[in-house]
């Protein structure tokens, strides 16, 4: 076992305060994940899917745990700087790991559609809530799921009813807000039923010039016929550190989306599991990581086909600048009977600097013989000829270096449906390159 | 489907052409491992002190790691114990004091099609031929004097040239590398020696063929490649075992150094038995291979064509040191019945200008698992470094799995790294293309495997070539799922 004994010792001796303030659905498979947790401790590198980031390290300081959940005074709305022009979204906030109590939620009621604080949905909703929760986030294989899972105690509660489409995306806001150094646990729960159609947009940002350590576990169920696009946009600074867990399990003829974009933040760890459970499925993992100064991000993603006739694709695009550390491994694991799998899998990298480091590992796991699959990765520099191009046009070196970083990315954001969201990330994208995203208005630490 | 299941049939019924055993007196120590063990494979091999040192440092180094596990492979429980480690068919019942190779040695290898008189023998290729743990003979040892080129066993070489051997034994795989490194270098038997002067260019292939005879023991050979300054040299390798129900263990090191300017060429095929159509019986073959490219401009390039094993577990690697160094990797990993393999390569870029190419084709059948595992390291020195690598997989049948894991780490902005791979199954298309033609699917498959083996089968010496394709063929005829 690795580490992980103050946060033993803190479940051990805080356990009746976390069940206290928590719902009794989400108390009952508290110990069982703790039990895991202690099992397992910390995966070491030597843990295969956790071989390029040391969690140990990560979760060595001593971090603050909000669990008495005490009010803590923010207005989001002064704050709020994820507006996407031209795009109208329901709003809704989420400050550390509690779902914001001036959310607005009365315009929901109508279709049956349910967003809200999960911790109070355990309650209101117990059948629904119960059986979806933690059933598909297993805590015997992932000691960060076990970790969370034993002590979140709220988090973000969305169900969308058989054959409604929801309208406008549903923008949820997760706002870091701490005085002190804070770590912050929380959970997702997203259903879908069948025939249901919904966008989500999650953006992160960290308010305060002190340390955060986040666990996230995200489960989304998606029934037959249903249709999901989830955007995650990452945007702190350099003192987050995040590890987010996101499963998704789909049903059939179902069209799913992920994308995630890690813009700036200090150490990122995201794992992406999706199972396709159902046939005729069709899946797209979307991924751009843009780093410098000591960023850290890791993505890990496992494509588990397991019903014939499904469709995948994924691509991660990475520009890895200064010291930064970027490192992707995906999985795309065909099971004996998902005969007619169509999978592509492709990870581009450019590695800016020389201080800059990048592991990549696209892993094909194929049992069922009629399928067609592939992956690419690529690791490498700006193409030397197409900067001597543009210079000779007039563009200055660092323009050009600038617009082919850009286009470079652009392959991932291009592929974002919803055209006033993309045209906003490819803004946010420029700036972040042209070096105005770090110390504007958005990062606590250079206000 | 009624008759390409026919094929299926025929093709497990299909019988291991080398499966014969010899019947020869074989001196055989006794099962176990211990320091005692080591001493008298020492001693019966007159070693030197600092070898027997050398493998004692290993076996305790050995007896304080564990198999390891990483391996996408399900390995059946070795009994290190039960295992004999020292097997030698030349020894002579007592009294029959001459030197002659006892002729039904020789029949033996005439039988693998390894001719070990010289006047039959192929014309241009050295052999040396290894049995269980002893080296039988080696060929044309003469001719290569002439021109100052050491081509022997390593016993041999450890008694005539010690220093030569002391300099270079386990600089490349160190014994504390890996458990069967380890294991190897505590109880290792012959292999073959070769060490190329400066500017010479070997006039003739250099061979080794290993054979393992002798019930319950395992082939733990050694081979040691030098090639100095200026230098050339092919060398080629071929290994068959008869059929037996146990597994029979095969834990070798091959090591290579190449100075600068200097190439050298190592092509392997691999017959060891697969054991049975349900996967009984069978070779493991746990080999640790490497070579270090030290020099300049210097060439190093793996050509392997795997067909044989129960499991095969193996990355023939190369440590790009000097600048301007190329690397090369082709192989042809064909799994059928129950046979597995993780096999791959690791290219360490270390020197500047370093390039590397690695092209594997993994071809599945049967109820077999065949994976890719590779490495590509560079390093923060390894300016301008390049690599790029292509892997394949086709499966043929529904119950086997073709799985690729490639690592990419790279430490360096100015390095290029490609890295592409495809699974499919042989297309439908291609096949009704044939059939039109009067091709029968059995003929069309054998076509579009060899076709698909060429890029790697056409890098291998003219001779192995032939026998590579026929190989392939054999191992996969009647395949068609």
């Amino acid at each position: 076992m690795n580490g992980g004994k103050q946060y033993i010792d803190l479940y051990r001796e805080s356990r009746e305060i976390i069940m206290q303030h928590s719902a009794s659905l989400m108390n009952a498979v508290r110990d069982e994940a703790f039990d895991c947790f202690e099992r397992m401790g910390f995966p070491s590198r030597k843990v295969e899917r956790y071989k390029y980031t040391d969690v140990e390290k990560a979760f060595a300081p001593d971090y603050g745990l909000n669990l008495t959940r005490m009010d803590i005074p923010v207005n989001p709305q002064d704050v709020f700087k994820c507006d996407v022009p031209n795009l109208s979204t329901q709003l809704f906030f989420m400050e550390n790991d509690a779902f914001y109590k001036g959310n607005q939620r009365s315009a929901l009621s109508e279709d049956g559609v349910i967003i809200t604080s999960l911790k109070e949905a355990a309650d209101k909703y117990p059948d629904i809530v119960g059986k979806y929760y933690s059933k598909l986030a297993d805590v015997a294989s992932d000691s960060i799921t076990a970790l969370n899972t034993a002590f979140a105690q709220d988090g973000l509660f969305v169900y969308v009813p058989r054959n409604v489409q929801l309208k406008r995306p549903v923008q949820i806001v997760n706002i870091l807000r701490s005085g002190v150094d804070m770590m912050v646990n929380r959970r997702v729960l997203i259903v879908l039923e069948e025939g249901a159609d919904a966008t989500f947009l999650f953006c992160d940002h960290a308010m305060d010039n002190v340390h955060f350590l986040t666990t996230q576990v995200i489960e989304v169920f998606v029934a037959d016929n249903a249709h999901a696009d989830i955007y995650e946009l990452e945007e702190t600074h350099t003192k987050c550190k995040r590890f987010s867990n996101l499963y998704i399990k789909t049903g059939g003829y179902c069209t799913v989306s992920h994308n995630n974009i890690t813009l700036f933040n200090g150490l990122t760890r995201n794992t992406t599991d999706v199972i396709l459970d159902g046939e005729y499925s069709e899946l797209t993992l979307n991924g751009c990581v843009v780093a410098d100064k000591k960023q850290y991000v890791d993505n890990n993603t496992l494509i588990d086909h397991r019903k014939p006739n499904c469709t995948s694709n994924e691509l991660y695009k990475y520009v890895v600048d200064e010291s930064a550390v970027g490192a992707f491994a995906g999985r795309i694991l065909v099971q004996k009977d998902a005969q007619h799998t169509v999978s592509q899998e492709t990870n581009a990298n450019l590695c800016v600097t020389k201080e800059a480091r990048v592991y990549t590992q696209p892993m094909l796991e194929i049992y069922a013989d009629d399928v067609k699959c592939a992956h690419g990765s690529t690791i490498g520099l700006l193409d030397e000829s197409a900067l001597f191009y543009m210079q000779q046009r007039g563009i200055s070196a660092d323009e050009a270096r600038m617009l082919l970083k850009f286009a470079f990315v652009g392959q991932v954001i291009e592929q974002v449906k919803l055209e006033p969201l993309r045209d906003r990330l490819q803004r946010l994208v420029e700036k972040r390159f042209r070096g105005e995203l770090n110390k504007c208005i958005g990062c606590a630490i250079c206000k | 489907m009624s008759e390409s299941n026919e094929f299926v049939r025929k093709v497990a019924e299909e019988k291991y052409k080398f499966g014969f055993t010899t019947d020869i007196h074989t001196e055989i120590i006794d099962k176990g491992l211990n320091e005692d063990v080591i001493r008298t494979i020492s001693s019966k091999k007159g070693e030197p002190e600092w070898l027997l040192e050398f493998r004692l440092e290993a076996y305790r180094y050995w007896l304080t790691q564990k198999q390891p596990e990483w391996g996408h492979l399900k390995m059946p429980d070795i009994d290190y114990q039960a295992i004999s480690y020292y097997a030698d068919p030349t020894k002579k019942k007592k009294d029959s004091g001459n030197k002659e190779i006892d002729p039904e040695l020789m029949k033996t290898f005439d039988k693998l099609g390894i001719p070990l008189e010289e006047r039959l023998a192929l014309s241009g290729t050295a052999v040396d031929a290894v049995m269980d743990s002893v080296s039988v003979k080696t060929t044309f040892k003469e001719r290569l004097a002439e021109k100052n080129i050491i081509f022997c066993s390593i016993s041999e070489a450890v008694r005539e040239y010690p220093e030569l051997v002391r300099a270079y034994l386990g600089s490349v795989v160190p014994y504390r590398d890996n458990y069967f490194a380890a294991l190897n270098s505590a109880v290792f038997s012959d292999g073959s020696f070769v060490y190329i002067p400066k500017n010479t260019r070997c006039p003739m292939e250099l061979s080794t063929y290993f054979r393992i005879n002798a019930r319950n023991t395992g082939q733990f050979e050694r081979t040691l490649i030098v090639c100095d300054e200026g230098s050339y040299v092919s060398y080629l390798e071929g290994c068959t075992a008869p059929m037996r129900d146990e597994n029979q263990l095969h834990a070798a090191i091959v090591e290579i150094v190449v100075m600068d300017n200097a190439e050298v060429k190592y092509s392997t095929v691999q017959n060891w038995y697969p054991g049975d159509a349900d996967g009984k019986g069978g070779v493991l073959n746990l080999v640790t291979k490497r070579g270090h490219l030290r020099g300049v401009n210097s060439k190093l390039s793996w050509t392997q064509v795997e067909t044989g094993s129960a499991i095969t577990w193996k990355y023939p690697s190369c440590v790009l040191t000097g600048d301007n160094s190329q690397a090369e990797f082709y192989s042809v990993a064909v799994t059928n019945n129950y046979q597995q393999a993780d096999t791959g390569t690791k290219m360490i870029h270390i020197g500047k200008n370093t390039r590397s190419t690695i092209i594997s084709k993994g071809i599945s059948a049967g109820r077999s698992q065949n994976s890719y595992r590779g490495l590509v390291k560079v390093s923060a020195n390894a300016d301008g470094a390049r690599n790029y690598s292509s892997c394949d997989s086709l499966l043929l049948g529904s119950l086997c799995g073709a799985h690729t894991f490639p690592y990419m780490d790279v430490h360096n902005n100015t390095a290029t790294v490609e890295h592409e791979a495809t699974t499919s199954k042989i297309s439908e298309e291609q096949l009704f293309y044939c059939n039109q033609r009067g091709i029968s699917t059995e003929e069309a498959v054998g076509l579009i495997v060899n076709g698909y083996a060429k890029d790697v089968i056409n890098k291998l010496p003219m001779e192995f070539a032939v026998e590579a394709q026929k190989l392939l063929s054999v191992s996969l005829e009647g395949t068609v799922g």
